[in-house]
């Protein structure tokens, strides 16, 4: 791996044009993240953080700047392509779900193994084992509107896993959920922190980052502090 | 196999949007469902008019060519006049023809005149009189006997007044015994029935009102005629046809003293003339058809547009997950292409259950039934409909923004 960087990023810059003003969301942003490594990122609201978040998730293009994933570069692939890695390369996991409502449990998990072009047989045993690994082995055929907000985030954490991504993002992922259940998410999360997977992690409670090793800090598009948390056990 | 999958998966949800908003999905399907109804009755209804016509004509077989003053084809009043005053065909012509033809295995003169026949006190009127020879029986035209037998060669060289009459004069002159033997008035001339025909059909005019003659009958009795109406020639074999219709054109133009320069003033008719009257006539119905089915499909598939365009838009947020997770643009397209495609055959699949009990009542009217063609047809319209309608609603959902998408409320 060039470098050992998983993520990185030079100078990126994503604006918006509002008619006549030009909103800069993020200034030349320039950030890198290993493998492995469980980020936080924090700042007040309309910091840019979900812009963040959706550049390093390819789910959006930045006006300005380079993204390597993997050591590829991805800032100026086509929309064909970033579907690809979306598929492939991330998971993520929303602060309001995001599964599909008419779906059950097990159809939500398999959707990524769907657009992999993965056989009916194998979606369903990898999709079980995905929802078996959150705690959901016996939800699989409930529909969302009929599982708890916690229960939901797993489903969508199971989702997030089932490609077996190289990131797991995850924009205020506690969000919607009350202490008791956000705690779970985020236990579930040190699991898989420890288990190797990199993740990274959209919030503006202090506690939610204080779970992860490193936290950046944004403010106005720009990257204010990048500290590693200091671990008083 | 992707590709597979991804249809396979395509029909999945089409399916499922489809039944979680059934009353709408059935509205939606009434546009194409009449659209298919229309295309099936009119494409069954011209099949049937095709076959009708085609089963009416087949008393004038392929290889029979007719000699006559006028042409079969349409024509204005004009040329109709001109046609008019056209030299008559006379017997030294058709003797002429007689001589000279070597490709003919039949030939018969005849004339035309419509009588009233009279038996006892029942009268057929308006009875198509053909004065011909024995030969008329061989130069196709599909007459065939049903009971007695032709007028004989001796008969029609001069002889016996005899008379073979088709099925409508028997049956009105005869309701209850039998015609053979007996002694019918034609202009009071007395005439023995010797045989009936067998029925013809009536689609141009009525073929079995009809009573047949020989030629020394109609010219001494009836009429005193210097001419023929016809003379009927039946080529000896199909390929010849083109061939002998030029050798009778030779004979005539001879006959009747054409200098080289001088255009026909008679015609050669044979079927393909009216096969192509009679395809003028199918074609314009079913264009005709044809306009007031894409109207109607039309308007279903501009219903089905619309829908697709509301069902875009309410499924956004489905959309901006979908992309997230890795759909492409191709995927989304396909999705609500086959969702609309779904509909349309849906609506295709009612149209033709609708159409079948239809066709059944068309069938009192013409010999028609709903065809393979015809039902691959409404098949293939119903899906040419889901995918031009479903293409735009399809294209705009594949090109959403995945972050807009899914900001969506
Ligand atoms: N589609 C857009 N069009 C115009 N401006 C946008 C758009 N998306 C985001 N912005 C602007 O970009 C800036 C950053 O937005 P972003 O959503 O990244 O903030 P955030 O840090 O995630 O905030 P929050 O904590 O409230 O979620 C904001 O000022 C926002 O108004
Ligand atoms: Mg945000």
């Amino acid at each position: 791996m060039k470098n050992g960087s998983l993520i990185r990023l030079q100078q990126l810059s994503r604006r918006y044009q509002m008619g006549a003003e030009t909103i800069h969301a993020l200034r030349e942003v320039s950030l890198e993240i290993k493998r492995g490594e469980y980020v936080a990122i924090m700042g007040p609201s309309g910091s840019g953080k979900s812009t963040l978040m959706n550049l390093i998730g390819c789910l959006d293009t930045p006006t300005a700047g380079q993204y390597e994933l993997n050591g590829v570069l991805v800032s100026d692939m086509d929309d064909n392509r970033l579907a690809e890695i979306r598929n492939k390369e991330i998971g993520f996991i929303f602060q309001t779900f995001n599964l599909l409502p008419r779906a059950d449990a097990l159809r939500n998990v398999e959707l990524p193994l769907i657009y992999a072009g993965a056989s009916a047989s194998e979606r369903r045993l990898v999709a079980l084992e995905a929802l078996t690994s959150v705690g959901l082995a016996d939800r699989v055929h409930h529909k969302p509107n009929e599982l708890s907000g916690g229960q939901r985030q797993r489903v969508a954490v199971a989702r997030a896993l089932v490609n077996k991504p190289s990131i797991l993002l995850a924009d205020e992922p506690t969000g919607n959920l009350d202490t008791k259940t956000g705690n779970e998410i985020l236990a579930l999360f040190d699991e898989l922190c420890a288990k190797g997977h990199t993740l990274i992690v959209v919030t503006h409670e202090e506690d939610v980052a204080r779970r992860s090793r490193r936290i950046v800090r944004i403010r106005d598009g720009l990257i204010a502090s990048d500290e590693i948390v200091k671990r008083e056990t | 196999m992707i590709l597979f999958t991804e249809l396979f998966e395509g029909l999945k949800i089409a399916w499922a949007a489809i039944r979680a908003n059934k009353l709408r999905s059935v509205l939606t399907t009434l546009g194409i469902v009449i659209g298919v109804v229309t295309v099936t009755l009119m494409g069954t209804a011209i099949e049937g008019l095709d076959k009708a016509f085609l089963k009416s004509i087949s008393f004038v077989s392929a290889d029979v060519l007719y000699i006559q003053k006028e042409d079969w084809g349409p024509k204005s009043d004009a040329e109709w006049r001109k046609i008019q005053k056209r030299r008559e065909i006379t017997p030294e012509q058709e003797a002429a023809v007689e001589r000279g033809a070597t490709m003919a295995r039949a030939i018969a003169p005849v004339c035309f005149s419509q009588r009233l026949i009279t038996y006892n006190k029942r009268s057929a009127s308006g009875v198509t009189i053909l004065g011909t020879t024995d030969q008329l029986l061989f130069t196709g035209g599909g007459l065939t006997i049903a009971d007695g037998r032709f007028i004989s060669a001796a008969e029609s060289d001069g002889g016996r007044p005899v008379c073979v009459i088709g099925t409508t004069v028997a049956t009105n002159l005869f309701p209850r015994e039998p015609p053979l033997g007996k002694k019918v008035a034609i202009d009071r001339h007395a005439f023995e029935v010797i045989g009936v025909l067998s029925r013809q059909g009536d689609m141009f005019g009525d073929f079995d009102n009809q009573a047949i003659i020989p030629m020394t009958q109609f010219n001494t009795v009836l009429e005193r005629r210097t001419g023929v109406d016809m003379i009927e020639v039946k080529v000896r074999d199909t390929t010849e046809v083109e061939d002998a219709k030029e050798e009778l054109r030779h004979i005539m133009r001879k006959a009747r003293r054409l200098a080289p320069g001088d255009p026909d003033d008679f015609a050669i008719n044979q079927q393909d003339q009216i096969l192509d009257i009679v395809h003028k006539v199918i074609g314009t119905i079913a264009a005709v058809g044809l306009f007031i089915t894409g109207l109607s499909l039309f308007v279903g598939g501009i219903g089905i547009m619309n829908i697709m365009f509301v069902s875009v838009a309410e499924r956004t947020r489905e959309i901006g997950i979908r992309k997230a997770i890795g759909a492409k643009r191709r995927t989304i397209l396909m999705q609500f292409i086959i969702e609309a495609v779904t509909i349309c055959l849906l609506g295709g699949a009612i149209g033709l259950g609708i159409a079948w009990p239809l066709t059944l009542v068309v069938q009192h009217f013409l010999p028609a039934s709903m065809s393979l063609s015809i039902l691959g047809l409404a098949i293939l319209v119903s899906l040419l409909t889901g995918v031009i309608s479903g293409f735009f609603p399809a294209w705009r959902a594949a090109r959403m923004d995945p972050v807009d998408a899914l900001r969506n409320e």
